[in-house]
């Protein structure tokens, strides 16, 4: 047996691809809301990665990787029955499940995968829980009859409409705020623009709103500070701070800025290797 | 006869040449110089140097072995105290150490105490046969928390009296600040993998990417682990910010991770290898430590047109040894002293340009005995920098500590810790090195691990040294 060994792949849109690694150690202490760091092989990065699912009989971790550059792009070529190198976990401190009441669970693209065990959790704790799951286009839109499964009530919202609702997380919002739902806390996991989008609405309606950061990291145990997350006045560090922080004070402009630290290196990886050249899907 | 013989200087790479590679800067004596050097040394009947070491090496016995040209021996008789001599013969700060207390200093120089170490274990290292011969197992499993200077020191003691070793690692690889810190010129990262295979070869297990705190706790390793001791090693792994605006614009790094980039993820072979590191033209280094002239002898090499340390001090003040404030100011690095910044400011995307910064001048001497500097009022003034790199110092890192109930820490965050036994207020758990003192030395932690060593070998033993 081989430590970290992907024992499952399974494609779930164009560009963004699931595994199931077996890592039982990690399996056995994850909770929802935590993340991995993963290496390939000698000459890969640290890439961190949210927890999508986690089977403790198994001893498997379950991670959702899109392809958006070169290191996720090698990753996403990885086949069952290879291995990653290093696979760390798990990392971060875990959401905070209890009994809320009703709870919104917003998942945008990639988002829907860590918003997934974070459903199950609180749902299992007894909240009512609903989901609004969205993406740019109905071929984008994963994990829908998982989410089904561990939500009361699903909303789809796609940017074109070609599924569910034409319109944002805000519009599946309104939709439920409608029909009459006292809404306690939301988690809003996706693109730091949709964090933003929703942040700023839910703040104006006085919702309780969670969001998961997905900063640059590299050690991810608090020892480089690359992840720095401004949260109201203070500097978090989102590999140990968080990476879930209150949406309605994290500098998102500051966040975005600093995701484009290595745009240019970004693209001399991509220019040398195989791998990317197509990115950004 | 022997004064006669001055001290023989290590052949260097030239500056010129170096500050554009990572290659290392020290290429070491020729067996020739370790023996000229080696015969400098008056044997004398009372070592006062061996007081100089904090693993009290036996110095004139192995120097006496290089005189005689018994280069293997004398790597035997290092190896009696100090499992990873590659590294401190290296690193060690032998000037305020060994070397200041050998005799020939007060007249002349001192015996090169460190360069005949480094010799002496890269001979092994190329020449010498795995001695192989393990211990009879006690039965004993101790748990090392930590596989940086004190915990691998600390692992090879215990390993040689027979205990079960096994040493968590939080990253991908283990040793530490040897491995992420320090960079490839001063410590090349070949002779660490090499002296912790020793340890391996010794019987030591290495868990990588298991981060205590996280996946396993101390209270777990001792209930359901099996592991009778413990030692926590965690050192100095969160790293301080000024608190200054501006710290969180694109360019500005804290040493750990423009280091740690550089070096545990090699990129400077960037992109043969995949993490990038980014260096601007003008480099701020702020701090000057040995972290600060790694940062700034890094980014030389990395590229940088213009590097300077910003010290709010004097020259006198620095903490970094003498050799490494040379080899910084040999290769060009420019030393901003008297000045500390007060502000950074970024352009509209969000990367730094420049640092408002004031002048200073020394007041009277502060707690830690150095002249305090003053700020000097209307002295602003700004630097143009595209890179800043804070290498001001690092604090605990909170994870071991924080899963730990029990575990008494001062009001820093740090392990208090017997000061003999290195025993915490947690029965059959140690600490040493950075987590208890705060950011210190290599030797210093190699140091504590082989006391803590000793102790937990003595609370194993039943001899109740501890609690």
């Amino acid at each position: 047996m081989h430590l970290y060994q992907v024992v499952k792949r399974r494609q779930l849109a164009p560009a963004i691809v699931l595994f199931e690694v077996e890592a039982p150690r990690v399996a056995a202490k994850v909770k929802p809301g935590q993340f991995v760091i993963v290496r390939m092989d000698e000459k890969s990065e640290r890439i961190p990665l949210t927890v999508m699912d986690f089977n403790r009989e198994r001893g498997t971790i379950t991670i959702v990787v899109q392809d958006v550059g070169y290191s996720s792009c090698m990753i996403n070529n990885l086949q069952e029955g290879s291995s990653f190198l290093d696979f760390v976990g798990p990392l971060g401190v875990p959401s905070d499940i209890e009994n809320y009441g009703t709870v919104v669970c917003m998942g945008g693209g990639l988002g829907i995968a860590p918003i997934y065990p974070i459903a199950r959790a609180l749902r299992e704790a007894g909240n009512h829980v609903i989901s609004i799951l969205g993406a740019r286009t109905a071929d984008l839109l994963i994990l829908r009859e998982e989410m089904a499964a561990v939500s009361d009530e699903v909303v789809i919202v796609t940017d074109d409409g070609s599924l569910g609702t034409k319109g944002y997380h805000s519009t599946g919002l309104d939709q439920i705020l409608a029909q009459g739902h006292k809404v306690e806390v939301i988690w809003a996991i996706g693109p730091m623009v949709m964090m933003r989008a929703v942040a700023r609405y839910t703040k104006t309606l006085g919702i309780k709103t969670i969001v998961s950061m997905n900063p640059i990291m590299v050690d991810g145990t608090g020892m480089c500070g690359a992840c720095r997350v401004k949260v109201g006045e203070e500097t978090k560090f989102a590999c140990v701070d968080g990476p879930e922080f209150d949406g309605h004070l994290v500098d998102f402009e500051l966040a975005m800025q600093r995701l484009a630290f290595y745009k240019d290196e970004e693209n001399r990886a991509k220019a040398h290797g195989a791998c990317g050249q197509e990115g950004g899907h | 006869m022997a004064l006669k013989i001055p001290r023989h200087e290590m052949p260097c790479q030239e500056p010129a040449v170096r500050a554009h590679n990572f290659d290392e800067v020290a290429l070491g004596y020729t067996e020739e110089m370790a023996v000229e050097e080696a015969k400098r040394c008056l044997q004398c009947k009372k070592p006062t140097c061996r007081s100089g070491c904090p693993v009290e090496v036996l110095i004139p016995d192995f120097i006496k072995q290089v005189a005689e040209g018994d280069f293997l021996a004398a790597a035997v008789t290092l190896k009696e105290k100090n499992s990873l001599p590659a590294i401190c013969g290296r690193v060690c700060p032998q000037e305020t150490q060994c070397e200041s207390r050998c005799i020939l200093g007060k007249k002349g120089e001192p015996v090169a105490i460190g360069r005949l170490e480094r010799f002496v274990a890269d001979y092994e290292i190329k020449f010498g046969e795995s001695h192989g011969e393990k211990p009879a197992p006690t039965g004993k499993k101790v748990a090392i928390i930590g596989g940086g200077p004190s915990g691998l020191a600390c692992a090879g003691d215990l390993a040689k009296s027979g205990h079960g070793v096994t040493v968590f690692e939080a990253l991908h690889v283990a040793g530490g600040v040897l491995m992420y810190g320090i960079p490839q010129f001063r410590l090349p990262k070949e002779i660490v993998q090499t002296e912790i295979n020793n340890l391996k070869e010794m019987g030591v297990e290495i868990r990588t990417n298991e981060v205590v705190g996280k996946i396993t706790s101390v209270d777990e390793l001792m209930a359901s682990g099996g592991y009778d001791a413990v030692f926590i090693g965690t050192g100095a792994g969160l790293p301080y910010f000024m608190g200054i605006p501006g710290e969180n614009l694109l360019g500005v790094y804290s040493a750990n991770e423009f280091l740690t980039r550089t070096n545990l993820m090699k990129g400077y072979k960037f992109p043969e290898y995949a993490t990038p590191i980014k260096v601007g033209k003008k480099v701020a280094v702020l701090g000057a430590g040995n972290v600060a002239m790694d940062g700034a002898r890094t980014a030389l090499r990395l590229g940088a047109e213009e590097v300077s340390i910003v010290y709010r001090r004097s020259r006198e003040e620095m903490p970094a040894r003498a050799e490494e404030a040379h080899h910084a100011e040999e290769e060009g690095i420019n030393f901003r002293l008297l000045t500390n910044p007060v502000a950074l400011h970024g352009d509209e995307k969000g990367w730094v340009k420049s640092m408002t910064c004031l002048r200073y001048e020394l007041g009277e001497p502060d707690a830690s005995g150095r002249r305090s500097p003053v700020p000097i009022p209307g002295s602003e003034f700004e630097l143009e920098v595209d890179t800043v790199v804070v290498a001001i110092g690092q604090g605990p890192n909170p994870l071991v500590t924080k899963s730990t109930p029990g575990l008494e820490l001062n009001r820093r965050g740090n392990i208090v810790a017997d000061p003999e036994t290195l025993a915490t207020s947690k029965a059959g758990v140690f600490a040493g090195g950075d987590i208890v003192t705060g950011a210190a030395t290599v030797i210093l932690a190699m140091g504590a691990g082989k006391k803590a060593a000793a102790s937990i070998n003595a609370y194993l033993n039943g001899e109740n040294r501890s609690h």
